[in-house]
């Protein structure tokens, strides 16, 4: 499954909730305020790597750039950009999006 | 693959509805179906044509339309939130004795059954909200 999640981690829990739920081998995409938890040496960038054992993490590059962020992603989480949005989309049986 | 796309979200105030459109502009160029994209809640003021953003800012109701025409893409607007939110077609216009409409060109307004019916026939459905 892939799950998306599009809010700051820094105010609301939206990437907690996901990855509490996210199943080992599940694809999580960070999008909009959701690229903020990709930064490396953060509050949440801990819990982000201990993460990145079970699933594999992405962030939106359009919107990591968009936010200054491209020299801040830690090492780990691949970066896509629209046309990776929809290919994994389509590589997964189910889209989850967290609100 | 067919993609349905569910917008909750208006214009502006978040990204959701600029992601929505770049997902589908991505999906389009990929060889992909966009079954149909529902506007509910908010999502439903994207669908307004009165709007006049400043004119170096993206026009996101425009850019709606503007794709809609360019791959006969259906968008439907959830009825019930288009009511309550002010937006009308010409004939629920009428039948609610309003002087006027203000739906943008490419967009309908229908039933939540349209975002069921999406869900049924789609591969793939996508939320874009906040």
């Amino acid at each position: 499954m892939l799950h998306t999640v599009n809010k700051s981690p820094f105010e609301h829990k939206a990437l907690e909730s996901c990855l509490k739920f996210a199943r080992q081998g599940s694809a999580v995409l960070l999008i909009e305020d959701g690229v903020y938890a990709a930064a490396r040496d953060t509050a949440v960038s801990p819990q982000v790597q201990k993460a990145l054992h079970s699933v594999t993490i992405y962030a939106l590059k359009p919107d990591v750039e968009a936010r200054g962020m491209q020299n801040r992603v830690m090492d780990g989480v691949r970066l896509v950009d629209y046309g990776g949005f929809v290919d994994l989309v389509a590589e997964h049986n189910a889209v989850q999006s967290w609100l | 693959m067919k993609f349905g796309i569910l917008v909750n979200e208006g214009p502006y105030t978040h990204e959701a509805s600029d992601t929505a459109y770049q997902f589908v502009k991505a999906a389009l160029a990929k060889g992909h179906e966009i079954y149909r994209v529902f506007f509910y809640h908010d999502g439903v003021n994207n669908g307004t044509r009165l709007t006049v953003p400043p004119q170096d800012d993206r026009n996101i109701v425009k850019r709606w339309s503007e794709l809609a025409a360019e791959h006969k893409l259906d968008l439907v607007v959830c009825i019930a939130a288009a009511q309550r939110r002010g937006l009308m077609d010409k004939s629920e216009a009428k039948r609610n004795g309003k002087d006027a409409d203000n739906i943008a060109p490419g967009f309908r307004i229908s039933g939540l059954g349209q975002l069921i019916e999406a869900g049924i026939q789609s591969d793939r459905l996508v939320v874009f909200g906040d």
